[in-house]
């Protein structure tokens, strides 16, 4: 039984930590962290026991923040997270991955930087912006933004990322090549016949499954799905589900046929819980069922 | 004597907001430091505490966008010159409705 548990919360308002012991029977609240920045994503990382946070305040823009005494007291940098002078600035962190010592974070306008200091200073993996698709990326309803990364558990040079609304790409170099693998996933707001096209789809979550690195899930603007070829092609798991529309994913963390989704009843329907019934829907057969 | 006018220290006043102080723990509202424009300020200040710069100006490079950095009563750019003793005002931007 794990001594302590942590769930780790990212908001508009701040981070925040719910705590509890091994037996789970009571909770208590920490926070707001990060001096009420909004946090989007926050993680933690077991080899080290640090928390880091991804966020961007209206006021003073974009910074990772870390915490090595769970969440007691906290720093923050931005060192080397930026674009070159001229462009379009970096207004917020959306996503953090940790792998193998290295930090990875997602920014909006969507971009990927790697941290090998423990998320003092950044580097911008530059590859995803040589895209010959880049200039034709169109943003989401919330920004162009890179909020999911996933790293392979052994290669290291595997990454796919989620940007909305680009796609998935995927770059198996570390970084310097990139391609979209979207093959089957639908944009339902481009015109009719076009509806499938290499990118450009609303892409809201990527996860991976657990000891299975070919099997992802999304869920998209337009549907959930399954690749088990590590992206390169889709297949609709959304039968079933009381919308194709949500923005959370998450697997079991040890069963890779294990599914989480919080379907939402649509993106011009009000984006609320269907039938105002908050319901976390589960599969444990890969989305057959 | 130099031979860069430009380039001669005087000190000035950067009075900082409490919100920034807050992500600086141990910086005081009050700072007296070189400088001749809003950037060596800004420089100076990030000198003092590294990251403050990037919490007050962007990659463009600008002062960020809901950032306000008075000089003389007039909202000032990276460029703004800085007469000795100015008292250069630093304010987050207040909106909404």
């Amino acid at each position: 039984m794990p001594e302590k548990i942590l769930v780790l919360i990212g908001t508009k308002k701040g981070a925040f930590i719910v705590e509890s012991d091994g037996k789970r029977g009571s909770w208590k609240l920490r926070g707001p962290f990060c001096e009420h920045w909004p946090m989007n994503h926050v993680v933690g990382d077991p080899e080290t026991g640090a928390i880091y946070g991804a966020g961007g305040n209206e006021w003073f823009g974009p910074a990772v923040w870390k915490s090595d005494d769970l969440g007691q007291t906290w720093t923050h940098s931005s060192e080397g997270l930026a674009y070159a002078a001229g462009e379009e600035p970096i207004k917020a962190v959306w996503s953090l991955a940790r792998r193998n010592g290295s930090l990875y974070a997602g920014v909006q306008p969507a971009g990927l930087f790697r941290s090998d200091d423990g998320g003092a200073t950044w580097n911008h993996i530059e590859g995803l912006q040589h895209h010959p698709s880049r200039k034709d990326w169109n943003p989401g309803g919330a920004g162009l933004i890179l909020h999911s990364i996933i790293t392979h558990p052994r290669d290291e040079g595997q990454i796919w990322v989620g940007i909305s609304s680009a796609g998935v790409f995927y770059t198996w170099d570390g970084g310097k090549t990139w391609e979209p693998r979207n093959r089957g996933t639908r944009a339902d707001f481009l015109p009719e016949g076009q509806n499938y096209p290499e990118f450009g789809q609303c892409v809201h979550c990527l996860v991976m499954a657990p000891g299975k690195p070919d099997r992802l899930y999304q869920q998209n603007h337009c549907g959930m799905y399954r690749s088990d070829d590590g992206g390169k092609n889709w297949q609709s798991i959304e039968k079933g589900l009381p919308s194709t529309f949500g923005f959370p994913a998450a697997t079991h963390p040890r069963d890779a046929d294990t599914l989480f989704l919080l379907p939402l009843n649509g993106d011009s329907a009000g984006r609320y819980v269907p039938d105002a019934k908050a319901a976390v829907w589960k599969t444990e057969d890969a989305g057959a069922t | 004597m130099s031979n860069n006018p430009a380039r001669s220290v005087h000190h000035v006043i950067a009075r900082l907001p409490g919100v920034l102080i807050d992500l600086f723990p141990g910086a005081p509202r009050r700072v007296e430091l070189p400088a001749s424009t809003v950037k060596e300020m800004i420089d100076g200040l990030d000198a003092l505490w590294p990251g403050m710069r990037d919490r007050m100006c962007d990659s463009r490079p600008a002062i960020r966008r809901h950032m306000n950095v008075f000089v003389d009563g007039e909202r000032a750019t990276l460029e703004t010159r800085l007469a000795p003793g100015t008292e250069v005002f630093i304010l987050t931007a207040i909106s909404g409705g």
